[in-house]
């Protein structure tokens, strides 16, 4: 066993996981998504984007890939939190948050595609 | 090569990794401890207030506690935190910048960015393998003649003597083996500019794999290699190296040609010297009379082979016969730095000597010495180092011979006017008389600098001009071409050496000889001449007016025009 790789399996699945934790819920529910969840999904999506980092098989580009796709679409929804909340008059609404809600949901799609490409490694890895 | 691409990525991964973590523990922190508002509410800071907090904190900017002053609680939190983010982030940046001084990044970096220029060279270029002496000279001769030279080196000590040597072009290099064909096809091995492969390195197996790399990837490409030993240069032959050059093979020969064609020799020195330099003045080595060789090393028994060719006599002078062997003809110990030795050399009754040991110093205390015996002694200096240049020039020798400047030359010419070479090795069956009737011919062209040697290809490339009347049906001649575009009664001061065509080589063409398309011409002249010659080889109206002595309109328009104007202007005579 690789403890490595045990890490880094680790914080991929973590990453999906998360993320889904704070999609699930009504779109438009602003009672059913949580800021600090977003925040750990935001956090654990940044760890396990540097752990891709060097990795030389074209699997592992693909992975990086993915990551940073997830990792820029939680941003966005972040930022678009943070200035409805902060920035603007009416405060986190219901639109504003389907907006938020379908970006991590966007994220969460590069975050399944990492998660299968892992097993897929895992599987073509015969030892 | 990309391998280090990863290996900075992976180095980067702790400290990032590390830098999220305590960013993410510290606004948690600061999140989860309650503060109270300006009215002393309970309030609690949002994350992105936390964010905005450590950003500035922790990159040490500090605006204060913002945007209400922190209680006690928060305060605690707030110093442990200070001293984690600030130590994380000194670590993160301090990593990074070790990772751009890394000698392998930025040997990484600097490979690529010798790639990246030679891959955009859109000139004519030489690959030069090894700066040593000879790479050097090479290298000075190509760019002060305005050709592009690429060089592979593997000592970075001499890779930065180059960049400090201010050429007249930009040479790339590479600090790397040449004897790997990665950093040959780095260094532009399959450019289609690369002309021709030049492996000068000091060890004959890097040379040979060198040359053996350019004739599998690019058979047709002139490779030249230096080689010390028989045994290398059959090798090399073998599987059609271009040429090979034997630096004492080729000293030898040109002392040999300086003393039985003192005029060929001097034609030599006047067709290869470098631009603005005075004609360099003839010198006769005395060919009755004895001679003194000190050094009987690779050096002395190539010279001693040719002076036995021409039936001189010879005294051999060498310190340590035991090693280099005695020649035939016995030879006197010593080192010749002595006034002893060159006594019992014979140094009373000799006419010329020559200073041939591999040690500058002792080459010059052996002239010096000698020269203080007997004036008048035609001395001929060995000169292994360049930097010895200041101090050989005071000595005053008749004849300096630097091996590496020689070979230089030899692979210059071989190089960049292959003619040039094609034309010495016709003139070495000449009288002697012949090569001094040619002198007379260039000192009047020249005058009293150094000629310009170029040559000239016909075809559409090398004379557009040329080449569309050619096609076009015209006859155009030899003086056509050396003939002034801007006076065609004027002569240009320049002279047409040879010229080759399929199946023949003609020597000093005659002026009527009629040009033929692929005819390759070797002329030599002034250097303005050289860019005057340019017009009439490129341009169609300068040629029109050459052949014709009319001024022809050369614009589209103005072509199109002509005819409607001349059959108006006619019809109205």
């Amino acid at each position: 066993m690789n403890p490595e790789k045990v890490v880094f399996g680790f914080f991929i699945v973590l990453a999906l996981t998360l993320n889904f934790g704070f999609f699930l819920g009504e779109i438009d529910n602003v009672a059913h998504h949580d800021v600090y969840e977003l925040f750990a999904v935001i956090v654990v999506n940044l760890i396990a984007t540097v752990l891709k980092f060097g990795e030389r098989t074209q699997i592992g580009a693909v992975l990086l890939a993915t990551s940073l796709v997830a990792v820029l679409q939680l941003l966005a929804a972040a930022v678009v939190w943070a200035v409805a909340a902060h920035a603007s008059q009416e405060g986190v609404t219901p639109a504003v948050m389907a907006s938020i809600v379908s970006l991590t949901g966007g994220a969460m799609l590069a975050n399944v595609v990492s998660v299968v490409l892992l097993v897929i490694e895992t599987v073509m890895l015969k030892r | 090569m990309e391998n280090i691409v990863f290996v900075v990525f992976r180095r980067m991964r702790a400290p990032l990794l590390t830098l999220i973590v305590t960013y993410a523990v510290a606004m948690l922190g600061l999140v989860l401890i309650p503060g109270r508002d300006a009215a002393g509410h309970v309030w609690r800071m949002d994350l992105f207030h936390a964010f905005y907090f450590f950003s500035y904190t922790a990159t040490t900017i500090g605006f204060g506690e913002l945007p209400y002053e922190l209680t006690d609680a928060q305060r605690l939190w707030v110093t442990f935190t200070i001293y984690l983010t600030v130590i994380v982030w000194v670590y993160s940046i301090g990593t990074l910048i070790a990772l751009l001084q890394d000698p392998a990044f930025r040997q990484f970096v600097s490979e690529r960015r010798f790639v990246r220029r030679v891959r955009r060279l859109a000139e004519r270029f030489y690959l030069v393998c090894g700066y040593g002496e000879t790479g050097s000279a090479l290298v000075k001769a190509l760019t002060d003649r305005d050709q592009l030279a690429v060089v592979v080196e593997i000592n970075p000590e001499r890779v930065s003597h180059l960049r400090l040597e201010g050429l007249r072009q930009y040479v790339p290099a590479l600090c790397g083996d040449a004897g790997s064909p990665q950093h040959l096809l780095a260094a532009g091995l399959q450019h289609p500019r690369c002309a021709g492969v030049a492996a000068l390195t000091n060890f004959n197996e890097v040379n040979l794999k060198i040359a053996i790399a350019s004739k599998l990837l690019r058979p047709r490409l002139p490779v030249i290699c230096r080689a010390d030993s028989r045994d290398v240069e059959a090798n090399l032959a073998s599987f059609g190296t271009d040429h090979i050059v034997d630096p004492f093979d080729t000293f030898a020969s040109r002392f040999a040609v300086a003393v039985r064609t003192p005029g060929l020799s001097l034609l030599h020195r006047w067709l290869t010297g470098r631009r603005g330099e005075a004609l360099p003045e003839p010198s006769f080595p005395p060919r009755q009379g004895l001679w003194i060789l000190c050094g009987y090393g690779r050096f002395g028994k190539a010279v001693l082979t040719r002076m036995d060719e021409l039936g001189l006599e010879v005294v051999v002078v060498e310190a340590a016969p035991e090693h280099t062997g005695t020649p035939s003809g016995g030879c006197v110990v010593g080192r010749g730095t002595e006034a002893d030795t060159l006594r019992e050399a014979g140094i009373e009754r000799a006419v010329g000597l020559i200073a041939g040991t591999s040690d500058d110093a002792n080459n010059l205390s052996i002239v010096m010495t000698a020269l203080a015996l007997k004036p008048g002694l035609f001395v001929v200096l060995r000169q292994n180092l360049q930097e010895s240049q200041p101090i050989v020039e005071a000595v005053k020798a008749a004849m300096v011979m630097h091996p590496a400047t020689i070979i230089a030359d030899k692979i210059r010419v071989l190089l960049a006017t292959p003619l040039l070479n094609e034309l010495e090795q016709i003139a070495s069956y000449q009288p002697d008389s012949w090569a001094c009737e040619l002198l007379s011919r260039i000192t009047a062209v020249v005058a009293s600098r150094v000629p310009a040697v170029w040559e000239v290809l016909v075809d559409r490339d090398g004379a557009y001009a040329v080449a569309h009347a050619l096609a076009g049906g015209q006859r155009v001649l030899l003086y056509h071409v050396l003939s002034d575009p801007l006076e065609r009664e004027r002569a240009l001061a320049a002279i047409a050496l040879l010229l080759l065509r399929p199946g023949e080589r003609i020597v000093l063409p005659e002026p009527d000889t009629v040009l033929r398309p692929g005819d390759r011409l070797l002329l030599c002249g002034r250097h303005q001449v050289r860019d005057r010659m340019e017009w009439t080889l490129q341009n169609r109206g300068s040629l029109a007016y050459i052949l014709t002595g009319e001024h022809r309109p050369a614009g589209h328009l103005w072509r199109w025009l002509a005819p409607r104007r001349s059959a108006r202007t006619g019809g109205a005579e």
